[in-house]
């Protein structure tokens, strides 16, 4: 069975690629990395739900959009405030809509499921459009980026790209390592077992409501640090960033790079973001450049119709060979 | 042993009272009444659609019941969740076999004992380092005699051995009743018999309530025979009771042969 | 009288919303599949019934025609795309089917660009009835009323009263069991979904004057109909009916006591029901 993270030779070399990227040196290619970097944290955060434990969530956007807002909210409008302060306070806000949240979708099963999940999302992007709340439809200008102080000292200026690129990859890697660990601890086996079989799972006497609810909170706080770097870097928020068609962009992600493999939802924002990339660069596509939907959407039916266990799925072949076994390996 | 001097012997475990249970119009299990002691194993047969893997269901808590008690170790259990009643003490193994299919069988087992685990550092440790767990699944798989086959992937074993896994499930939450539904179905010949040999040892230690169709098991097993049909008690006594019993030889339609 | 004008319109709101829900619910409960498309077929309809009277000056004869050609389209993509995801699992369907939106919408946007844009009430039904010496309704709205209900009764009375709606029932249940007795069932299949899609597209169609051709008109209210689906249960034609009248209501009252929160009303209602009844109003546990 293909192993839930990378072999240990494939995460070093990539970490090494990823360290080293900012060297190529423009600014344009840079920004667009931490996008991806930001992105597949997102990606992360759902393939936990999805992959894991079996629970496709079409409203993770509300978690991502509710955490860009905090910061959005409560940043000075000319100075900078504090990471320190305002990520957690994000964070927590996305992980408390989650819990709330959490605690009503999770009382349905399959399509239910999938359905409730988005109308819920889309009830916060009407608070977010419609009342005055968030600046409604025109969003919020973050004119000043947080800053990153250590006892006087900025270790990081998030102001430079080069530094905010490591930053979000030093998230990447944490999140990355944090799941990885969850996944291998107690609380990751019983989510695969709930994936599996649930009725069995209760058999034995899991209580699996507290642990789905448990499940779909971490998802959410992580979705909550996507959301707050990706509102650092852009600098705006608008409701559009809870709307249902950035659910469906990072479920995509998700389903793209191969659900149940940490590496495939990295791999999935990798190749979602470059593909939108290239199907909106004039240079490349000319008059279509604005009409690149149109070829994303025919891109994933033609791709999920033929590769069902999406571009991860083709990896799967080669790493059978290489993967890295723990000891007394759990596949 | 007659039946009236095995009402005096053992711990009641489970007892179960007037249970009913309707679909629709139709009463799947009508007033139902039985118990289980430790050391006992009491069978329950019947022909097909007699409501007995209902009955196991409403036991479990699969099913909720409409009317009726149940009751462990004097505890009301009727209305409580299955994963509660598993935490009590009562496992359930299942007819249509409900394993993990992708895990090995000493992952389906470590999971099932995890389930009693106590919860510290359970979001970050390795669940693979908690060697006592594993020994109780190790332990598990052994009393289901089927350690050897510890490290393979669920769904590449034999049905036989996927029958033993369910068993091997059940025993690694450390219940003190077992529910068996079918333990045997499609097993052949020599996979019964050792089967049977399991069963038989896990009846010395625990209350056990067997639903099966292999008669050559059931009385060879059974302490206690409880007959339905159509969803009612018809009889419940000693084995030599029931197989003399002429309405139960009625309700097996003339296959009399088949309970000698 | 102003109440009678609310109720009006939450009656009218909530039996478009019906014939919308209804080929969804058939569709996920006779297929089993989910389709986010559905909605996008609303806005073919709409755009469809705005290009040909347009082109033809008769809203009359846009409609019908509108509607005749969505169920072609909906019957093209069934064979080719829609059928292939009968046994998938329904992450596969929502991500294609989320393709098929964007590919719609683009389409949309090539064709008849980004802009809103007005369909003109045929002068025929193009004035209002007065209430009383302020109020007045007018009679577009009270048309597209009476031609839901027109199309709902007539819905009711195909899938409880004829051959085909008991075809469609016994699908419902089993398929199995339904082919082996005799039922073809790709081509009922084929024909329920080009059905249902017709059935959005000719609310989009009537409901075209009222609301205006937009881009993600569809979209909006898809999410909507999502809701009437988890309130009245998958597959339930009962169901359907009773949750969009009772939406209907709510996002009529919603405006009524705060027109900025009125979108949030939903979601409350839906909220409310998932606490006390997860299945579904009409489904039994």
């Amino acid at each position: 069975m293909i192993p839930i993270t990378l072999p240990r030779p494939l995460l070093f070399i990539a970490l090494v690629l990823l360290a080293l990227f900012p060297l190529t040196g423009s600014t344009f290619y840079i920004q667009l990395g931490a996008k991806i970097l930001i992105m597949a944290i997102f990606a992360l955060s759902l393939d936990l739900l999805v992959g894991h434990t079996g629970l496709v969530s079409f409203g993770h956007a509300a978690y991502f959009g509710l955490a860009a807002y905090t910061l959005a909210l409560i940043s000075p409008k000319y100075e900078a405030a504090t990471v320190w302060l305002t990520l957690p306070l994000a964070m927590g806000i996305a992980a408390f809509a989650a819990l709330v949240i959490g605690f009503f979708v999770l009382r349905t099963t399959g399509v239910y499921f999938i359905m409730v999940t988005l109308a819920f999302a889309q009830m916060l992007y009407s608070v977010f459009h419609d009342t005055p709340l968030g600046g409604g439809s025109d969003g919020i200008y973050i004119y000043v980026r947080p800053e990153l102080t250590i006892a006087g000292l900025k270790p990081l200026d998030l102001e430079s790209p080069v530094q905010f690129y490591y930053l979000v990859l030093i998230f990447l890697i944490v999140v990355y390592g944090l799941l990885k660990r969850l996944l291998h601890a107690p609380f990751g086996r019983a989510l695969a077992g709930i994936h599996l079989n649930e009725q069995r799972m209760r058999s034995i006497g899991f209580p699996i409501f507290g642990y789905k609810l448990g499940a779909f909170v971490i998802a959410g706080a992580l979705a909550g640090i996507a959301g707050y770097l990706a509102a650092c870097q852009f600098g705006f928020v608008n409701p559009d960033i809870l709307a249902w068609q950035q659910s469906g962009t990072v479920l995509m992600m998700v389903i793209l790079g191969g659900m149940g493999r940490l590496h495939g939802a990295v791999l999935g924002a990798l190749t979602y973001v470059l593909l939108q990339e290239i199907l909106s660069a004039p240079a490349i596509v000319g008059a279509f450049a604005t009409h690149w939907q149109l070829a994303m959407g025919s891109l994933i039916v033609v791709i999920v119709l033929m590769f069902p266990r999406g571009i991860g799925g083709i990896f799967d072949v080669a790493l059978r060979r290489y993967s890295y076994r723990h000891p007394n390996a759990i596949q | 042993m007659p039946f009236s001097e095995l009402q005096m012997t053992g711990e009641v475990i489970l007892e179960a009272r007037a249970l009913r249970k309707n679909f629709g119009g139709l009463a799947a299990v009508d007033d139902v009444s039985l118990e289980v002691q430790r050391g006992v194993l009491h069978a329950v047969i019947g022909p097909n659609g007699a409501g007995k893997t209902t009955l196991i269901n409403l036991l479990s808590g699969d099913f909720l019941a409409n009317s009726g008690t149940i009751f462990y170790r004097g505890h009301d259990i009727t209305r409580l969740a299955p994963e509660k009643r598993s935490r009590m003490g009562v496992g359930r193994s299942y007819q249509k076999t409900n394993v993990f299919l992708g895990f090995t069988a000493l992952e389906n087992c470590r999971l099932a004992a995890q389930s009693r685990a106590p919860r510290p550092l359970h979001w970050w440790r390795d669940a693979m380092a908690d060697k006592a767990q594993i020994e109780k699944a190790r332990g598990a798989l052994a009393a289901a005699e089927l350690i050897q086959r510890c490290d393979e992937i669920a769904s590449t074993l034999s049905h036989g051995e996927q029958r033993q896994l369910e068993i091997a499930m059940c025993l690694a939450t450390e219940p003190e009743l077992l529910l068996l539904d079918e333990p045997l179905a499609g097993m052949g010949a020599e996979e019964s018999q050792r089967m049977i040999a399991v069963i038989a040892r896990l009846t010395a230690t625990h209350a056990v309530l067997l639903v099966e169709h292999d008669m050559d098991a059931v009385f060879q097993l059974a302490n206690v025979l409880t007959v339905m049909v159509n969803g009612k008690v018809l009889v419940t006594g000693a084995p030599d009771e029931i197989r003399a019993n002429r309405e139960v030889q009625n309700a097996y339609l003339g296959a009399a042969d088949s309970l000698r | 009288m102003f109440y009678l004008i609310q109720l009006l319109n939450a009656v009218q709101y909530g039996l478009l919303l019906f014939l919308l829900s209804s080929g969804l619910t058939l569709i996920f409960g006779i297929m089993g599949v989910i389709n986010l498309a559905h909605g996008s077929f609303y806005m073919v309809g709409a755009y469809l019934a705005y290009w040909l009277a347009k082109l033809t000056g008769n809203l009359w004869l846009a409609i019908p025609i509108g509607t005749v050609i969505t169920l072609g389209i909906g019957g093209l993509l069934e064979t080719t795309i829609i059928s292939r995801l009968y046994r998938r699992d329904h992450l596969y369907q929502v991500l294609i089917t989320f393709g098929l939106i964007l590919i719609f919408e683009e389409l949309r946007s090539i064709l008849f660009g980004n802009d809103v844009h007005g369909v003109t009430i045929p002068p025929a039904l193009n004035y209002s009835i007065p209430l009383t010496d302020t109020l007045s309704y007018p009679v577009y709205r009270l048309f597209v009323t009476g031609v839901c209900l027109v199309i709902a009764a007539l819905l009711y009375w195909v899938i409880y009263k004829t051959r085909i709606g008991m075809m469609i029932r016994a699908g419902n249940s089993n398929r199995e069991m339904a082919a082996s007795l005799g039922v073809n069932v790709p081509l009922l299949f084929a024909w329920v979904f080009a059905v249902g899609t017709a059935l959005a597209g000719f609310a989009g169609a009537v409901a075209a004057p009222i609301s205006s051709v937009f881009p993600g008109m569809g979209n909006q209210i898809l999410i909507i109909c999502f809701v009437v689906v988890v309130i009245g249960g998958i597959g339930s034609i009962n169901g359907a009916m009773i949750a969009s009248l009772a939406i209907g209501l709510a996002d009529t009252l919603g405006k009524v006591i705060a027109a900025e929160y009125s979108a949030i009303a939903v979601y409350l209602v839906m909220a409310l029901i998932l606490l006390w009844r997860p299945q579904g109003i009409a489904n039994r546990a």
